[in-house]
């Protein structure tokens, strides 16, 4: 049924709009843009900063036009006397209670509250400063996300990301009046409670409140070591988005230029987390079809399905802390990263003779859960840290323009070997989907000999935006050493956002779903909307970098991820077989239980 | 011209051979729209202090297509010198319970809930005991109608409608936007009429009495009577019902002391009255209308400390969620320090008077949009008394 049009002027110039359009919209649709910053297209609608107010003929009161539907011949001012000076107090106000250090702020140069009263030239500040001196003291408990109650405006974005893109609700509102603020359970620090290190937060704070731990420094410091060897490895929803932070539009792929510029800085070796990914769908395919066989042939009851993908450090933390009685439906594998880490200092270190002690594996993580996860004392097979360091990647870019390197003009270069080559179904880890079809490519080949049944190999039923999918795939005419998976339709399930991924455990929890695999990313859109991400994220930017991801995976020879012909010469020369001894000793892992509060 | 203020007795009043029931069981006998028409014609208007018409507010909320409706008494009196809905509740806690079962009634709801201050725990345990006798008379009478009390934890904001059904639903006690209205989406986002205590036996009264005889009361724009809540510099504190419409100088001679210089009307939300205005201020929706609280103020007090009292009060009370309240209360109080200690020149006063502007406008509820009443009006009459 379609709405009823309603008829309206915004600035004496008339427009049509569907019913229960906001006056924000409806100035969009006329190029007027109102500001704001509690808003965020991702989230629901707040209306507390009242920054985006306007002027309502006849109305006492101004409207805050993002919470404001239209109504038939309304009769909107978006800058008139009352709008702008409501507007500048309001923002006066902000700052009132802003911690104002711009020129050394993380954030300095990307806080949505600096562009406004850059706009509206607040400089001759009115109001008394009412930044509380305890509130400076920042909380850098967590390896993942540094919060800054001084630079809070209280939008309440974070908040809202938490709990409705994420229903972690870490983060909270707490007390009133004037000391109201943006807490965490009996205000412990961000470390100690039920926090995933998801870095949603992160991408929707209009400020400097809240951003990643970053160690920017700590790598430049291992570059300029002449004793260290430092290898690089990049996830693959970077190349991606990193060109958002250096000027490009939503969109681009330079992975050509990725390399390049991380040669450019000096790092000795430039390799990719595509590799490792390649390898994780070997080891996690063999892992379900192990699992499959215990429960289908030695008709074993304890064995754990559906099996859940574990390469999301954000989404690990949650089922610890939520769901800690699935953590032996995880998969055992590592994650891309961490596989990485443990093979760089062991098999490539050998390989390269150079000692491990003396190699600094960084990584460029689309995510700030990446970070946590490297700190995971599970995580030190090699007998050192496996990753040293990760950034983000707006940490990578903000290392490009330190290191004067004009992005736009490098020559595309390839990746390193070995632990460099990669294939399509690794590229297409970065979006929401991904790993299942990887896997999908890989398991059903395994088993039948044959490509799995879909044009071009695109499993598209796994692909998109919506927050659950599912498909089922029937398994036919199987090589004779598979033949209990004949005719078995096998089940998976795919979310992305922890809100989504707990209406899945929750079915699977009560025995409601009937999966055999299920893929969980921890935020929305998978890696490519990770916490690490380019600033801003909305639906729309999403999009374009998961059109960029399957860009990248058609534009490959290498579409499978069992041809990777350097994972089948890492198991030739060093693991041996799938889900092997050594496999297990570097590859895998195990979980623990978190306490929720 | 009368020269004294005009007692009512309607609120308090316990006639012999006419029970809250026995008016409900009369009520119930008329159709919905005539009781709405009679309440329209009474010209009565909320209690709380908004003043929006009664009548108007059930025939929106009868109007709205919904198979859930509530009826919300809002108990939470926490307007500063407020203190008539406690007594009410105390006295003749059946009208009230009538009332909100001939809105029921009117607007088809099934479900009434009394919000009850924090602060007035000790009534729960009396009111509790004489609902259960109510609601087992609905029950007796086949009405399908029950009224529930849920406690408050003490927010002053809560008493804000939408802050109010915030609360009742198990979160913070915040403000919606608005619209949608009350009437359209209130407590669990259902179609909801919220009337004050008082409002509510006004509507039991009406029903008895008539609209004719409430008409006969007050002024055209201020119809019938009200309960006051007298505090202060009075030696006569407490609780009257009078005559909406007089002139506060007449107030005052009732219930001053001989030598009060103000009057602030509508508790520390309202308007701050200087003595030589008290002539020409009238108590009522067409002058300065009040939910009920009047304080007196002699010459021994400063004016100052009233005001910073009551921006304490607001700074603390605000629910913080939006900007132009949580910050401006904090900035006005600190102003007017400032001001006092020299550090801030006494122009700075006219800065902040321009911020409660913003905040009237902008704000996204009453309590940040009404913070500027006391301020502007102590600030302008008592100036001196705030510098010096």
């Amino acid at each position: 049924m379609s709405k009823y049009l309603v008829n309206l002027k915004i600035n004496n110039i008339p427009v049509s709009v569907e019913e229960g359009t906001s006056i924000l919209e409806a100035a969009k649709k006329l190029n007027f843009s109102i500001p704001t910053l509690c808003n965020h297209p991702d989230l629901t609608v707040a209306g507390n900063c009242r920054v985006c107010v306007v002027e309502v003929k006849g109305a006492k009161l101004l409207a805050a036009a993002c919470a404001t539907p239209v109504s038939e011949g309304m009769d909107v001012s978006t800058n008139s006397q009352k709008v702008r000076t409501s507007r500048k107090h309001i923002i006066e106000l902000l700052l009132a209670e802003h911690n104002s250090d711009c020129t050394k702020c993380f954030k300095n140069g990307h806080c949505e509250l600096q562009d406004l009263s850059s706009e509206y030239r607040v400089g001759d500040h009115v109001f008394l400063d009412l930044v509380k001196p305890k509130d400076k003291i920042q909380d850098i408990s967590s390896p993942s996300i540094v919060k800054d109650d001084s630079k809070c405006i209280r939008c309440q974005r974070c908040v809202r990301t938490c709990t409705e893109l994420q229903s972690v609700s870490a983060l909270a509102v707490i007390n009133k009046g004037d000391q109201q603020k943006i807490s965490t359970f009996l205000s412990k620090s961000l470390h100690d409670v039920v926090c995933t290190n998801c870095g949603q937060c992160i991408n929707r704070c209009p400020t400097g409140a809240l951003t990643e731990h970053n160690y920017i420094e700590e790598v430049w410091n291992a570059l300029y070591n002449p004793n260290k060897f430092v290898v690089v490895q990049t996830a693959p929803a970077v190349r991606v988005a990193l060109a958002e932070d250096l000027g490009f539009e939503p969109g681009m792929r330079v992975t050509g230029k990725l390399v390049s510029v991380l040669k450019k800085i000096g790092f000795n070796k430039v390799l990719d987390t595509n590799f490792t990914a390649d390898l994780t769908i070997i080891e996690e395919g063999t892992e379900l079809l192990k699992r499959l066989k215990k429960a289908l042939v030695d008709k074993d009851e304890n064995v754990a399905l559906p099996m859940m993908t574990s390469c999301s450090p954000g989404w690990i933390k949650f089922q610890e802390h939520l769901f800690p009685s699935l953590l032996n439906n995880l998969s055992t594998c590592k994650s891309p990263q961490q596989m990485f880490g443990a093979l760089a200092k062991t098999y490539y270190a050998d390989k390269i003779n150079v000692k491990a002690q003396d190699m600094v594996v960084v990584s460029i993580m689309p995510c700030t859960a990446k970070k946590f996860e490297a700190g995971r004392p599970e995580m030190r097979d090699s007998g050192y840290q496996d990753v040293d360091y990760v950034l983000t990647t707006r940490e990578l870019a903000m290392m490009v323009k330190q290191a004067g390197i004009d992005f736009h003009k490098l020559e595309d270069e390839q990746y390193d070997s070995i632990l460099g080559e990669s294939t399509g179904a690794a590229v297409i880890f970065g979006a929401t989907g991904g790993v299942m079809e990887a896997a999908l490519r890989t398991v059903y080949e395994i088993v039948t000999g044959r490509e799995v049944p879909f044009t071009n190999l695109n499993i598209i039923p796994v692909r998109g935006m919506e927050g659950v999918k599912e498909a089922t795939i029937k398994i036919k005419n199987v090589k004779p050493e598979w033949s209990f998976l004949e005719g078995v339709n096998l089940n998976v399930a795919v979310a992305h956002g922890l809100v989504n991924a707990k209406l899945l455990m929750e079915k699977v929890k009560s025995g409601e779903a009937n999966y055999h695999f299920i893929e969980i990313m921890g935020c929305p859109g998978g890696c490519l909307g990770g916490g690490g991400q380019p600033i801003p994220t909305s639906p729309e930017i999403r999009k374009k970098r998961a059109e960029a991801i399957y860009a990248e995976d058609a534009s490959m020879t290498l579409r499978k991820s069992h041809e990777n012909p350097e994972v089948t010469e890492i198991y030739k020369e060093f693991l041996g077989e799938a889900n092997s001894h050594k496999a297990h000793d570097l590859l895998h892992t195990h979980y623990k239980v978190r306490k929720r509060y | 011209m009368e020269k004294k203020v005009k007692k009512v007795d309607i609120i308090f009043e316990t006639a012999l051979d006419t029970s809250p029931l026995d008016v409900l069981d009369k009520t119930l006998q008329r159709s919905a729209d005539d009781i709405i028409l009679e309440l329209i014609d009474s010209g009565l208007k909320g209690r709380g202090g908004a003043g929006f018409p009664t009548g108007l507010k059930w025939k929106f909320t009868k109007n709205e297509d919904s198979d859930t409706k509530y009826v919300i008494c809002n108990a939470d009196e926490g307007e500063p010198g407020t203190f008539k809905d406690r007594e009410i509740l105390d006295r003749v806690p059946e009208k009230v319970f009538t009332g909100m079962t001939i809105c029921g009634y009117v607007i088809g709801a099934r479900e009434g809930y009394i919000y009850l201050r924090g602060e007035y725990n000790f009534l729960l345990k009396t009111l509790n005991a004489k609902l259960d006798i109510f609601n087992k008379a609905l029950k007796d009478r086949n009405i399908d109608f029950q009224i529930f009390v849920k406690s408050g934890s003490g927010a002053y904001v809560c008493g804000e409608e939408s802050a109010l059904f915030e609360s009742m639903q198990g979160f913070r006690g915040e403000p919606r936007n608005k619209p949608p209205y009350p009437t359209v989406a209130g407590y669990n986002f259902k179609p909801t009429v919220i009337n004050n205590v008082e409002t509510l036996v006004y509507v039991a009264m009406i029903c008895r009495i008539g609209a004719e005889k409430f008409k006969a009361l007050g002024t055209t724009d201020s119809r019938g009577s009200k309960v006051f809540s007298v505090s202060g510099d009075t030696p006569i504190p407490g609780i009257y019902e009078l005559e909406l419409g007089m002139p506060l100088s007449r107030f005052v001679d009732e219930f001053g002391d001989g030598d009060a210089k103000a009057v602030q009307v509508g508790g520390a939300s309202g308007h701050c009255v200087p003595r030589k205005l008290f002539a020409d201020t009238i108590i009522g929706f067409e002058g300065i209308p009040t939910g009920g609280s009047m304080m007196l103020f002699n010459s021994s007090r400063s004016m100052y400390n009233v005001l910073k009292d009551y921006l304490e009060f607001f700074t603390e009370e605000s629910c913080g969620q939006c900007t132009p309240c949580r910050v401006g209360c904090q900035q006005l109080l600190k102003g007017i320090e400032a001001v006092k200690r020299g550090e801030r020149p006494p122009a700075y006063l006219d800065e902040m008077k321009k911020l409660t502007g913003t905040m009237r406008i902008a704000a996204k509820c009453g309590l940040g949009q009404s913070v500027g009443n006391p301020f502007n009006t102590i600030i302008d009459n008592f100036r001196e008394e705030i510098i010096y």
